[in-house]
């Protein structure tokens, strides 16, 4: 079962490099604290997620490269053929001239329909390179034109074309202090508009990355390669084979295959009774968790405090809204490693926030001409606010 | 890789050109070593094989083999092209780039608005469209001109509402050299004025600077120079002043240290679209990010560091500092204090070697002191 990765804008390609670095190193890592027919077993089903055999011998990442500008990509492109272990592509990679100048109009009216079909073209081949499809990966930043902007377009061209595949997006939330100064308005029009096409957002946010690397890391002059490389690690340490439930012999088939979706309760179910008094008024209600465990004594490991139902909302059992993975193979010489992917309130405050921000701009209509000489209109804007809304108020009633 | 065409009015307009041109071929020269043509020269220089003749003979990868800058130089008087035309920099112009006449606009906006206008229309249509067909694509236009004479401000307005028309998709960065308090020339204001009504509607962004702030900068520089202080030995190349000469010269000829400062400022402006970087930010994201509204287009620049000292170790302090001095009022190159009014937009542009978290630090400080004001950021490691 294989994955296909999008890279978008320079932010998507420089984590996308980072990203199949890491996947690469981890697969060939020497100490894997298992036994040889097991490494072998992680090895064959990473290479077959993530590359493509190629006659050399070199593993071409299966990756489709897109950026409005050349710079980057062709950066991209080096920096992995360089490295001689891996590399993407000689022909999945599309990138024009001039970029989106940060400007999401730019992106999804005028560079998404012009180039549609080549884009499109390119995922194409890649797709048929692929045994089995599992799904698109989609890895792009919300602050800027290119990965916002035609990755809001290309997303939803994925999801009139392959219906059936799972879409998940990696989002990159931008710093709290700003990168960019419309970086609010092109945040909450990706996001209403992924809403609407992607299967699931996996959402990372730079001042969170950053922290990690100043708190936990100790770096001192913190680039963004250092925090594309924490990024990369954590999603590495997610997309790695685990075992299925069936034994420890067979790898996971389809690596993305949770129940992303929300179940909203069912009419009729009358809802339990009133919430536990130690709830604290501030408690991050999840609606699903994923613990994802690699190493040493990884079955012995206590997971019960996971299965609180305190955690999860009211309208969900805990045996539904919890799954545990596992491998013994360790992750990337360590010894033991777990990863937590949750769907709680947690991005709850940061969207209020940024919802909050963008209005603010958009009650002095600053910047607006910017985006409606390029198609749009306010009520677009007026569109998204509402659906952001919705979401705020959605996750708010867990 | 997008490239830019460099349109340069009267006098003044020339004159920092030419300065302009100067900086940019040293700074390829610092950074590309081999001499291969690539995308970061060819965004301002075309590579053309001199032994072809006529137009033809453009190279567009390999070796060097003659670089012409992608400029067209647009006077009324001969004098000052003329000059450049003996200069050093004679190579790099090609004699089809030029549009002169001999008598001047004397100082009259309407000579040059109306007059010459008309009369040179159709030359510099025909100039524009070919230095457009030897781009690739073509991204921005940077116009050079002065506001208080006569050619530069007439005929240099007068060329904006020919791009608009002509070239709508490509953007116009205009550098306008504002007259400052003790200006020689009489009509001056009156110039400026009628100038500033086709500014502000045909040009989609426009960098105001003025003599006396350019003043104001030497006359600081000098100070360091000439103080003799205990450690505080200046790199000689390092002055955002200095071109070939030394630096005691600058007394004798003024106005060039002065271009030069101006020259920087458009160098670095596009260095991120022409060298990559870990967060790149192209000429039209500039325009974006800046311009909340389409009439609010002018845009205060500042430079640091002014000179770099000796001591090769920059601390962290010092580079603090660095960003304190670029919202100071002394470096910025037009006399305006926006500290004590409104900032609508910030947009930090560094080169070298700083890091994300370094200017996470500052622009936090920043939004301390200047609340509520959006701010944005990028960097480039050349």
């Amino acid at each position: 079962m294989s994955i296909v990765t999008v890279q978008l804008g320079q932010c998507g390609n420089q984590i996308g490099f980072e990203v199949f670095d890491a996947l690469y190193t981890d697969s060939h890592c020497p100490q894997g604290l298992c036994s040889k027919r097991e490494n072998e077993a992680y090895q064959a089903s990473c290479k077959e997620r993530f590359f493509s055999e190629e006659e050399n011998g070199v593993p071409v990442a299966r990756a489709v490269l897109v950026d409005m500008e050349p710079k980057v990509t062709s950066q991209t492109l080096s920096k992995a053929t360089q490295s001689g272990r891996w590399k993407y592509g000689q022909h999945s990679c599309f990138c024009q001239k001039q970029g989106s100048g940060n400007n999401w109009a730019y992106g999804y009216s005028v560079h998404g329909p012009r180039h549609e079909e080549s884009i499109m073209n390119l995922i194409q081949k890649e797709v048929e390179k692929c045994d089995s499809l599992s799904g698109f990966f989609i890895i792009m930043s919300m602050a800027g034109g290119t990965g916002s902007g035609l990755g809001a377009f290309v997303t939803q061209n994925l999801q009139d074309q392959y219906s059936n595949s799972l879409k998940m997006n990696q989002i990159i939330w931008p710093y709290g202090t700003g990168e960019v100064i419309v970086q609010n308005y092109n945040s909450i029009l990706t996001l209403s508009h992924l809403y609407r096409s992607s299967d699931a957002l996996l959402v990372h946010e730079n001042d969170a990355l950053h922290k990690i690397c100043a708190k936990l890391m100790n770096i001192k002059q913190i680039s963004f390669s250092d925090i594309n490389q924490v990024l990369a690690h954590q999603l590495g340490s997610v997309f790695q084979p685990t075992y299925s439930v069936e034994g420890s012999c067979h790898y996971r088939r389809n690596p993305l295959g949770i129940d992303w979706q929300v179940r909203p309760p069912l009419p009729g179910l009358p809802t339990l009774g009133k919430a536990s008094l130690n709830r604290g008024l501030h408690f991050n209600m999840s609606i699903a968790n994923l613990v994802i465990l690699r190493g040493k004594d990884v079955h012995s490991a206590d997971l019960g405090g996971f299965k609180d139902s305190a955690l999860y909302t009211s309208w969900l059992e805990p045996i539904n809204a919890f799954n545990a993975w596992k491998t013994h193979r360790a992750f990337s010489k360590y010894e033991k490693s777990a990863a937590l992917v949750s769907n709680s309130q947690f991005l709850l405050k940061p969207l209020d926030t940024i919802v909050g921000k963008a209005w603010n701009m958009f009650a002095s209509k600053a910047y607006i001409h910017q985006y409606t000489k390029f198609g749009m209109e306010e009520e677009d804007f007026l569109d998204s606010f509402t659906l952001l809304e919705q979401v705020v108020a959605s996750y708010c009633n867990l | 890789m997008a490239q830019s065409v460099v349109v340069q009015v009267g006098q003044c307009g020339n004159q920092i050109g030419c300065c302009f041109w100067d900086l940019a071929l040293r700074e390829h020269a610092a950074v590309n070593q081999k001499g291969i043509y690539d995308e970061a020269i060819s965004s301002f220089f075309r590579n053309v094989d001199t032994r072809v003749v006529g137009d033809g003979g453009s190279i567009s990868k390999g070796k060097i083999c003659s670089l012409k800058a992608r400029a067209i130089l647009i006077d009324m008087e001969e004098g000052v092209v003329n000059e450049i035309l003996q200069g050093p920099l004679r190579d790099v112009f090609d004699s089809k780039q030029l549009i002169t006449d001999i008598s001047g606009s004397g100082n009259n906006w309407a000579v040059g608005y109306k007059v010459f206008g008309s009369l040179y229309q159709e030359q510099i249509l025909e100039k524009l469209r070919k230095s457009a067909e030897h781009c690739d694509c073509l991204q921005c236009f940077f116009i050079i001109h002065s506001m208080g004479g006569g050619t530069g401000s007439g005929l240099g307005t007068f060329l904006l509402k020919l791009l608009e028309d002509e070239f709508p998709e490509v953007y116009r960065f205009v550098t306008s050299v504002y007259p400052s308090g003790e200006d020689d020339v009489i009509t001056s204001p009156y110039n400026s004025i009628l100038a500033m009504k086709e500014l502000n509607e045909h040009a989609d962004c426009v960098l105001p600077i003025d003599n006396q702030s350019l003043f104001d900068i030497i006359s600081k520089i000098d100070l360091m120079v000439n103080s003799g202080k205990l450690g505080t030995t200046i790199k000689p190349k390092s002055l955002v002043t200095s071109s070939a000469e030394a630096v005691k010269k600058w007394h004798q000829r003024p106005f060039d240290a002065m271009n030069n400062i101006v020259a920087n400022l458009l160098l670095n402006l596009t260095s991120s679209a022409r060298f990559e970087g870990s967060l790149n930010m192209d000429l039209n994201e500039i325009s974006m990010n800046l311009v909340p509204f389409p009439q609010l287009h002018y845009l205060v620049s500042s430079l640091t560091p002014l000179y770099t000292l000796a001591d090769v170790n920059i601390p962290t302090r010092r580079l603090d500092q660095m960003f304190s001095d670029a919202f100071s009022k002394d470096h910025q190159l037009i006399r305006a204090d926006p500290k004590h009014s409104l900032y609508l937009a910030c947009a930090l542009m560094v080169r070298g070697n700083v890091q994300v978290s370094d200017l996470r630090r500052n622009i936090e400080r920043f939004n301390a002191l200047l609340t509520k004001r959006p701010l944005a950021h990028c960097q480039t490691v050349p």
